[in-house]
């Protein structure tokens, strides 16, 4: 039984191309057939972390209007034969793709993989209704600003009326230590606002921009930096694994980490 | 309040900022998702306080009607402290009045 995820924030700019990226490749290497689909093809960007970029000749489009075979426009991945993306369409087309565009391309990806992985446009207008059209479960990605909170907030909203289910959370960008100064919103207090259960949470990490600019995911590599073994963690857990998340800012980090904590007794 | 809190207090610093994010967030996504705008809400009040006035006294000053949001569920929170109740209800065009 096939999967399709849809990865979708609301907001743009807080890591869902980046998630994308590094749960297909994590998936694709724990030996789950695992397809992208980029939904955001007025502003593509997956094929460029893939590093992949120079390799697309045909797209959705292509396929739909049976110009070419789902096989000709899918682009595997050569260190990760399990992974192939399939951008939605080029940046030189002019009309949307509609939703029933996006649900007969999803079935032709669901007959032959394990995971279908929709990486979502940014917005709620017509690229995220598409994209939607044609998901089963979804990942909201957000980070712990209250801008990104409250998109995540519409989006999840929207899902919900599409009966999209389960919605699982992703925080991204978490800097322990602004946490831990109470300076940046905590872990929970972004679950309770938005009541999902939380499917992993990210570090920023100064690695993240490195593998960027490779175009090799940190999880092609089995890095061990701490957002590659967040996501590689995340892709554990949709498979069903049982792996705990550790709250980095309530991590013992020594005297320093042992004050904050201190300086957060509730007096009164 | 934290110790931290209090100590800013003390030391006349800004609280840590994580708390203002939270009850702004928490105030933005009630508003969002009953998608009513202050203004309506606003009049809902008024209205709302002027229904339960034909009834029972109640102190104007410290009754609050707001939006408050939990587990993604919107409710609208009504503290009316009552003063004394009428014993014959005033009609609708006096109340208001």
């Amino acid at each position: 039984m096939s999967r399709t995820i849809l990865i979708c924030s609301g907001k743009g700019g807080v890591g869902k191309t980046t998630l994308t990226a590094n749960l297909g490749i994590a998936l694709a290497r724990q030996g789950a057939s695992t397809a992208v689909l980029d939904a955001d093809f007025g502003l593509r960007n997956l094929d460029l972390l893939l590093g992949l970029e120079n390799r697309i000749i045909y797209t959705a489009q292509e396929v739909l209007a049976e110009s070419c075979r789902l096989e000709q426009a899918l682009v595997r991945h050569k260190q990760e034969p399990n992974l192939s993306l399939l951008p939605a369409g080029n940046p030189r087309m002019l009309e949307w793709l509609t939703p029933d565009d996006m649900q007969k391309i999803v079935g032709l990806l669901e007959e032959r993989f394990d995971f279908v992985l929709i990486d979502c446009p940014a917005g709620i207008e017509d690229g995220f209704k598409n994209a939607a059209a044609a998901s089963r479960e979804a990942i909201v990605v957000t980070t712990p600003e209250v801008s990104a909170v409250r998109d995540a907030d519409r989006v999840i909203g929207l899902l919900q009326t599409r009966a999209i289910e389960p919605i699982q959370l992703v925080l991204n960008r978490v800097r322990p230590r602004m946490m831990a100064n109470q300076e940046m919103l905590a872990v929970g207090d972004v679950t309770d606002i938005l009541a999902l259960p939380l499917l992993g949470l990210v570090v920023e990490d100064e690695q993240v921009i490195v593998s960027t600019n490779r175009g090799e995911p940190l999880t092609l590599n089995g890095s061990r930096s701490p957002a590659g073994l967040a996501y590689t963690n995340v892709a554990r857990r949709l498979r069903g694994e049982e792996v705990p998340i550790v709250d980095p800012s309530k991590e013992p980090q020594g005297l320093r980490a042992r004050f904050s904590r201190l300086m957060q007794t509730k007096i009164f | 309040m934290t110790l931290r809190d209090f100590i800013d207090k003390l030391l006349g610093r800004q609280a840590a900022s994580a708390n203002t994010a939270r009850q702004r967030l928490q105030l933005v996504l009630a508003h969002d998702r009953s998608d009513l705008n202050p203004e309506l809400l606003e009049q809902m009040r008024r209205e709302i306080l002027e229904v339960v006035s034909r009834y029972v006294e109640i102190d104007l000053e410290e009754g609050d009607v707001s939006l408050e949001t939990e587990d993604r569920v919107t409710a609208l929170v009504a503290n009316l402290p009552i003063k004394r109740a009428r014993t014959t209800p005033l009609p609708a065009s006096v109340a208001s009045a």
